[in-house]
């Protein structure tokens, strides 16, 4: 069995040695270097802009402005793109922007023969604005009267949704009605959750040059036949006359789910007459230019009867958007039916969102896409319920966890396996639980000890809200060996490791002689729209298994053609053998043969498209015990477990370092990360990492990750997914945790010292201050 | 690529300070963790500088004079001070502060004297070495002159130092360490790769039978705009038994602090770490010297 083996991966050597090759690697010296020159004011117009003294700088090949970039508006978002036009991403954006909607937005670039020529010819640009006040808040930027930061939303909101479930008992008419019946135990809440950043290592760096007539860029995304298509929007050209290059990339978690600022680069080179331009952002500019995730506010009410089971909730959430559409609504949308999805209630529920535009960086796609903060949400209720109501906390949740069956009254999206229960159940063992949670009890003193948890559903990719299609190519060697190529994306996550594995599983060889192209080459590569919603491993999949039951049988008709009097052919151990498992011949010489034969030479290849019409939900849970020094507001997470199902592992030891990733990410949204702006300006405080405080090693406790596997039907290989759902659960279980040490409830993301201190205060377990 | 205009290597002190006369825009530059950084960002973009890296036999080492006099050369890495025989032996809480900076890499490249030189509340070593009263030595074209830390530091990133000077050696005199035993409480929000939200660092010298702090030296770090000392807080305290000298300096500090609103931290916060944390570095400091507390 090549699937659930936990061989190393297939980049390892590589990439510890320093041999793998990352875009700046491929970069040719000498290039021309492109600089963007940023907005210094946050809301408003650029009303003039003299670049005389710019252009006049040695050095200095071309200073391009918002005045000179073709009058075209295009979407950023790694989706995939709708036929349809309403459900089109919001085209909201030009290559650079007179209308200035965050501080530090592109207003021009000047490309030159150095970083310092560059660098020095900004400071020469001067710029006039016309100023409007600044607006970081939703709820500035809904006021009546707010300047609309794109005139196509005069209200700023980019999108409002409302969803009502349909009412299961009669004796309501709809979940107001349940939200106000006073036999059931009544809860209201406020959550509110912080703009953070990925913090991949790699910074999204670009080159690009003209060739042949076409624009080729090589870049580090996620998304690169994506980035093609938008490239083609923005600068309003034949998608097949750009040309896009994904190398193994360092990180994106969403971030690089986004076509940043691949279009820009690729009109640059267009103007300084198709020589090579590279474009690298700074850190700085990462934070502050790119996207992040979404602080969403949410409103929660919940009626519970006396057994502790959920008759019916609302949630109204509000996103703020920033400047930039980005991925828009559909991030709250996630995140609001993921609220309502975990625990489906007994009666009804009712959701409303709202997308607004501020001038915030604009956030977009991050691992988790909208869950994270929903869970928040969701397993700070739950908590606050057991609380109030006195419930068992677990027992609360298992009580009301979706069942195996749950069909998605809106979307359908089923829940084809579950191990929820045993996830929980396992991680409540592992961490004693009720011995924990009986020792603290009644604590005093100023650091006490806490335990907590939280649990999750994860949908596996985007079916049916979009498309969901993938291909697959496999090509035979000359000595039995596969060549796989795909349109799938390794982006540190494993994938192209996963991708052989079930690639062998489906031929019937070992994982060994499968040689992945990692680098995809949009003129070559088979179409599959990128890595994004942890849906490789299953849609992707699902191609690769398609694709190799074809390629095996393929391999079997040339065998049969060779050995015409042989019976029940199967390939084993790099054999085929016949039915009584007698060896024919080696893959190596079937392969051999089929090219250089005199009777019949072909090239064995197959190559097909799965396009995967199926969804499914994963699962996990948090448990985390903490230790908090109450008089300086510090939690030290002692013991962190994550739980997970995700149906069958492909790789447990790839499987378990995801989890291990998730949980770092997790834990600095849960206790420090958080971007800072300043309120006047618009300003972004800490877009560095010394200032924004991602934890370091030092920060970490050991982290414990946990299986339970199932069998997905739906899955190729019984498989769900697991990219994402990690980083999920991690922040309310260290809040539960809190909570369980201090009797203190924090309701905002993240718990961060200051803030302890001040709740503490509040809370009368720090006297002076 | 930084935006360096020239770099000029200094061949010995004398040579520096003839560079730095010959340029008054130069830019001196040690160990680079500051200077770099400043010039990455912008604010020191296209300037020149004048290198002292390489003046090791000059301004390095870290020496016990003849007089007991703890003598640390500025070029002196955070990493050098951690690991000195000198500062383990006499003066253990400077290099225990030292080797808070940052992280690895920069504790191998940042200087000590750099961390003086640069004027910053926040700098790791600045708070003990307020509490252990050093001697900066400076030179400049007319020779030496000694500064007492006390009256080094002018205000945020200003000390008492002229373009064409160098700091050329810190002293701890003997009688200033001799008998103390410290602790260092660097606060931030993570426990590596940070800069202090508030550095405390304390001093004392116990009686004969353990019982009693009979000197406390209390200084922070970030606790205003420059390094401070908590001269209220040491009179509080100084000759009480010592748990009542734990209980009462950290409201005494309160006193001799002004720490600021920023959006790092408010002020609010920064006087309950201040209040909390001197009597925990004081506790400390007294375990190192023998105390049952």
């Amino acid at each position: 069995m090549e699937v659930g083996r936990s061989i190393p991966r297939v980049d390892a050597a590589d990439k510890v040695t320093g041999r793998a090759k990352y875009t700046d690697d491929l970069c040719p010296r000498p290039v021309l270097e492109a600089k963007i020159l940023h907005s210094t004011i946050a809301n408003g117009w650029v009303k003039s802009m003299d670049i005389s003294a710019a252009q006049a700088l040695p050095g200095v090949v071309k200073v391009l402005t918002c005045f000179d970039v073709p009058d075209l508006q295009y979407p950023t978002p790694g989706h995939p793109w709708s036929v349809e036009k309403a459900h089109q991403d919001v085209s909201d954006r030009k290559l650079l922007s007179r209308r200035v909607r965050i501080y530090g937005d592109d207003i021009a670039a000047v490309v030159a023969e150095d970083e310092v020529t560059a660098q020095r010819a900004l400071e020469l640009i001067r710029v006039e604005y016309e100023e409007y006040p600044v607006m970081l808040e939703p709820e500035q930027a809904m006021a009546p009267g707010a300047v609309a930061i794109h005139d196509e939303h005069p209200d700023n909101i980019l999108a409002k949704m409302d969803l009502r479930t349909p009412i299961t008992d009669p004796r309501y008419e709809n979940v107001e009605q349940v939200l106000e019946d006073e036999t059931l135990c009544q809860f209201r809440g406020h959550y509110e959750t912080q703009q953070v950043q990925h913090c991949h290592i790699e910074n999204p760096v670009s080159f690009a040059w003209m060739e042949g007539g076409r624009i080729h860029v090589v870049t580090s995304t996620q998304i690169p036949h994506i980035v093609r298509r938008v490239i083609g929007q923005a600068l309003g050209i034949g998608w097949g006359g750009v040309r896009v290059i994904k190398p193994y990339i360092g990180g994106g978690f969403g971030n690089k789910q986004e076509v940043l600022y691949e279009p820009l680069n690729a009109w640059l080179t267009t103007q300084v007459g198709g020589r090579c331009v590279r474009l690298d952002v700074s850190r700085e500019e990462t934070f502050r230019n790119t996207r992040s995730r979404h602080p969403i506010s949410f409103d929660v009410a919940a009626a519970v009867d006396k057994q502790g089971r959920l008759m019916a909730r609302s949630c109204t959430a509000i996103s703020n958007q920033g400047g930039y559409a980005s991925h828009g609504n559909a991030i709250v949308a996630n995140a609001v039916t993921g609220f309502r999805q975990l625990y489906p209630d007994q009666v009804g529920h009712h959701s409303t969102a709202y997308t607004v535009y501020t001038n915030r960086p604009a956030p977009g796609a991050m691992r988790g896409y909208g869950i994270p903060q929903c869970n928040f949400a969701a397993e700070c209720m739950m908590e606050d319920i057991a609380l109030k109501f006195g419930f068992d906390p677990i027992q609360l949740r298992l009580k009301n966890i979706m069942p195996l069956g749950y069909v998605d009254p809106f979307n359908g999206i089923t829940c084809h396996s579950t191990g929820l229960r045993e996830c929980i159940l396992k991680g409540a063992e592992t961490i004693g639980w009720e011995a924990l949670r009986a020792q603290y009890k009644n604590q005093t003193g100023p650091v006490r000890r806490g335990v907590g948890m939280a649990c999750f559903s994860y949908k596996t990719g985007v079916y049916p809200i979009s498309l969901e299609t993938a291909s697959a190519r496999m090509v035979l060697n000359q000595d039995g060996t596969v060549g796989l190529q795909l349109g799938a994306t390794e982006i540190g996550q494993g994938g192209d490791t996963v991708f052989c594995q079930m690639a062998a599983e489906s031929i019937g060889i070992p994982t060994e002689d499968i040689h992945i192209i990692s680098f995809q080459d949009t003129d070559t590569a088979p179409f599959d729209t990128g890595a994004y919603a942890s849906r490789q491993t299953y849609v992707t999949g699902k191609a690769i298994q398609k694709v190799g039951a074809q390629f095996r049988q393929k391999l079997l008709d040339y065998a049969a053609e060779l050995f015409p009097e042989a019976e029940g052919l199967t390939i084993a151990r790099r054999f085929v053998t016949d039915g009584a498992g007698e060896k024919l011949l080696s893959l190596a010489d079937l392969a051999t043969t089929a090219f250089y034969s005199l009777e019949h030479s072909v090239h064995i290849t197959a190559e097909d498209t799965n396009h995967c019409k199926e969804n499914t939900f994963a699962f996990g849970c948090c448990f985390a015990q903490v230790e908090v020094d109450i008089p300086v507001g510090k939690v030290k997470v002692l013991r962190l477990i994550n739980v997970h199902d995700s149906g069958r592992l492909i790789n447990p030891a790839l499987a378990a370092a995801q989890v291990h990733g998730g949980m770092s990410m997790g834990m600095g949204y849960a206790l420090t990360e958080e971007m800072k702006l300043d309120p006047k300006t618009g300003k972004l405080l800490n877009g560095n990492l010394l200032d924004y405080k991602m934890p370091t090693a030092m920060d970490h406790p050991d982290l414990t990750a946990l299986f339970v596997e199932t069998e997905d039907p739906s899955g190729p290989f019984g498989n769900k997914a697991l990219g994402e759902p990690p980083a999920i659960p991690v922040a309310p279980a260290i809040r539960n945790a809190v909570l369980n040490a201090t009797g203190v409830a924090v309701n905002t993301l993240p718990l961060s010292a200051q803030k302890l201190v001040e709740e503490f205060t509040k809370g009368g377990l720090i006297g002076h201050v | 690529m930084y935006d360096i205009a020239s770099i000029y290597q200094a061949t010995s002190v004398a040579d520096a300070i003839r560079a730095l006369q010959a340029d008054p825009g130069a830019i001196l530059i040690a160990g680079g963790t500051d200077v770099l950084i400043k010039i990455r960002e912008g604010k020191l973009a296209g300037c020149a500088l004048v290198s002292i890296h390489e003046l090791g036999e000059e301004l390095g080492g870290i020496t016990l004079a003849d007089n007991g006099d703890v003598e640390i050369g500025p070029l002196s890495t955070f990493r050098d001070v951690t690991y000195s025989p000198v500062i383990r032996q006499y003066i253990p809480v400077l290099g225990e502060a030292t080797d808070m900076a940052g992280g690895p890499q920069l504790r191998a490249a940042g200087t000590i004297g750099g961390n003086v030189c640069n004027g910053i509340t926040s700098a790791d070593s600045a708070s003990t070495l307020m509490a252990l009263d050093a001697v900066l030595v400076v030179r400049g074209p007319a020779g030496e002159r000694k500064v007492p830390i006390a009256r080094w530091y002018k205000g945020v990133g200003k000390v008492d130092l002229a373009h064409d000077e160098l700091l050329v050696k810190l002293v701890i005199p003997r009688e200033n360490y001799a008998g103390f035993t410290g602790h260092y409480i660097k606060y931030a929000q993570r426990s590596a790769m940070d800069i202090a939200t508030l550095g405390v660092s304390c001093l004392v010298k116990l009686s004969g039978d353990k019982q009693t702090a009979e000197a406390v030296k209390l200084a922070f770090g970030v606790a205003g705009p420059v390094p401070m000392r908590a001269p209220a807080a040491e009179a509080a305290v100084s000759g009480l038994p010592i748990e009542a000298a734990i209980e009462n300096i950290g409201p005494a500090a309160l006193q001799d602090v002004n720490p600021r609103t920023s959006w790092r931290a408010s002020r609010e916060f920064r006087l309950q770490l201040v209040e909390e944390l001197s009597g925990r570095a004081l506790r400390e400091a007294a375990r190192k010297g023998g105390a049952g507390v």
